[in-house]
């Protein structure tokens, strides 16, 4: 790699030596990925290191060390805070191993603290108005959390790898990230092109899973898709966008697709954005049917009635929460949800929605909660794992046992507390 | 017959021993945990979606596999593996190295002095004849030679 004259300086240990280490661990890694300079951040990091996981000593260590020396990012968002007693219920037991599995939680709040976190800074939706890390069009990022990054580059424009937890932090704090990949315009070119065939826009989660698991880590070109969310962004088709993302990073690991006519550089380039020989899909709602009928069932009794219903994986934006919030308040019209139901969102939008207290409220008198965790840390308590869960999450299919379905029947769950075959 | 393999050094070193193989990409959140956080040896694996790898033992062999998937933690883990003894001798990678085993390779490296001796881009054949148990010599300009 290339390196600047202080870039240089800081490796010979001339500014200490925990810079000394930032910086080349920075270097060590993009050497590995062929990158043949350091390219300076523009805007702020958000990170998927949430959860005070207590296997992760070493890295609580190097963090330490960061801190003592003084050394600090500029502001950034990390991922949702991985415990919710008071909105999520759990029992006695499944409180102690949440205790033990998140026993660094305290020392990894302070660290955090004093690398410098936002205030309210924990959430897997960072770049919503309401919480306001929000990268601009070729913007250039070290960001973690998948579905953050696929929307940064997809939806934002901006430039990001999908970075491992650890050297994301490190990276924020140098300021800088090896130029590779998706940081690069010849790694932005999509290689598969998704011709979208169905009569009717297709579930979110479901369209990007079918993308993700088809098309892995590559870029996908996605046809069809403008023709039911227009050709101007707006909160609605982010929020679809965001879902889509999402399920795709997971259920493959898409770092950037390309919708024509809608996002940032298929609105720019068309089809010239498709690299020569490009892979080709056709989604039609067969493909779809099959894609959601070979979701395995992995409850431990596979018969089992569903105990709680987790909405927001990742977190919803503030127009999903009034929409699932007016769409339970009228379905359930003045009863009560059959099951333990959370909606989840950032603490930011959370109180804003709060704030319209005649909705909240009627929301609430539901028995629906609304929480700020993350669902995954939840079922990753291998007590809380063997509860029947359902979601509307894709991504939360993908990492847990909680089983999928799509937001029609969610409700119906919702209201009978009943699978959808036995409605 | 021994067969011979060359691949990309990412960390230089000599190492033999013997092979634990997976075909498909190995989740260290899930195959370590367990491991973990008992602390103790051997480190099975406990991910139970991964079926060739699942209840064998991690630490110690030479791991042979295409990448790490899953959650963008999973460098952190290889990290705290590598802390409590309980990481593989060494990895070798069919496929390109991803960004959770570099990640957890480099801060392993460069923060505790740790090396996982590790080469990738050793092709596909050497993952379809690779096989458990089967003795590995790692040299250290990227040969490995297998049987």
């Amino acid at each position: 790699m290339e390196l600047s004259n202080e870039e240089k300086a800081i490796l010979n240990g001339e500014k200490g030596e925990t810079l000394q280490k930032v910086l080349k661990s920075v270097v060590n890694y993009g050497d590995l990925f062929g990158a043949q300079r350091l390219v300076s951040l523009t805007n702020n990091s958000h990170s998927v290191l949430s959860m005070g996981v207590g296997l992760f000593t070493p890295f609580y260590t190097m963090l330490d060390e960061i801190v003592e020396e003084g050394l600090k990012m500029d502001s950034f968002t990390v991922d949702p805070y991985p415990m919710d007693f008071k909105n999520i219920k759990s029992n006695f037991f499944q409180k102690m191993v949440f205790r033990i599995l998140y026993k660094s939680q305290n020392h990894l709040d302070i660290l955090l603290q004093k690398l410098g976190l936002q205030e309210n800074g924990y959430t897997c939706t960072c770049y919503l108005p309401e919480v306001g890390n929000i990268p601009k069009q070729d913007d250039i990022l070290a960001w973690s959390e998948s579905s953050a990054v696929v929307f940064a580059n997809s939806v934002l424009g901006a430039r990001t790898n999908r970075n491992s937890a650890g050297i994301d932090i490190l990276m924020g704090i140098i300021r800088k990230t090896p130029e590779f990949d998706l940081l690069t315009d010849e790694g932005r070119k999509a290689t598969w092109i998704i011709n979208l065939k169905t009569e009717t826009l297709p579930d979110a989660q479901l369209l990007g899973s079918a993308i993700g698991m088809k098309v892995m880590e590559d870029v996908p070109y996605i046809v069809g898709l403008d023709k039911f969310l227009g050709n101007e962004l707006n909160d609605e088709n982010l929020a679809y966008l965001k879902d889509m993302g999402a399920a795709a990073a997971s259920n493959g690991a898409v770092g950037l697709y390309h919708v024509e006519n809608l996002t940032p550089e298929a609105s720019k380039y068309g089809k010239s954005i498709i690299d020569n020989a490009p892979g080709k899909y056709i989604i039609d709602e067969q493909e779809l049917d099959r894609v959601f009928n070979n979701y395995p069932n992995i409850w431990k009794n596979t018969e089992a009635k569903p105990k709680k219903c987790l909405i927001g994986c990742p977190h919803l934006s503030l127009g999903q929460l009034y929409e699932w919030s007016k769409t339970i308040i009228n379905e359930l019209d003045g009863g009560k949800v059959s099951l333990e139901t959370v909606l989840l969102a950032a603490p930011d939008v959370i109180n804003k929605f709060m704030s319209d207290s005649s909705v909240y409220k009627s929301l609430t008198d539901t028995g629906t909660k609304l929480s700020s965790t993350c669902p995954l840390t939840f079922m990753a308590n291998p007590l809380c794992k063997q509860i029947p869960i359902v979601t509307n999450s894709n991504k939360l299919r993908t990492y847990t046992s909680a089983r999928f379905f799509m937001d029609h029947d969610i409700l119906k769950i919702i209201k009978t507390g009943n699978l959808p075959k036995e409605n | 017959m021994a067969k011979i393999f060359k691949g990309r050094v990412i960390i230089r070193g000599r190492v033999s021993g013997s092979a634990v193989v997976s075909l498909e990409g190995v989740n260290p959140l899930a195959s370590w945990k367990d491991a973990c956080l008992k602390k103790k040896r051997p480190a099975l694996c406990s991910d139970q979606n991964n079926k060739e790898l699942y209840n064998k033992q991690l630490d110690d062999k030479i791991l042979c596999l295409p990448q790490f998937i899953g959650s963008t933690s999973g460098g952190l883990v290889l990290q705290t593996a590598m802390t409590l003894g309980l990481g593989p001798r060494g990895m070798l990678f069919s496929k390109h190295i991803d960004s959770l085993a570099a990640s957890g390779i480099v801060l392993s490296d460069v923060w505790l002095n740790q090396q996982i001796i590790a080469i990738d881009k050793l092709g596909d054949e050497f993952l379809s004849y690779v096989k458990d148990e089967m003795p590995i010599e790692i040299k250290d300009d990227g040969t490995v030679i297998v049987g």
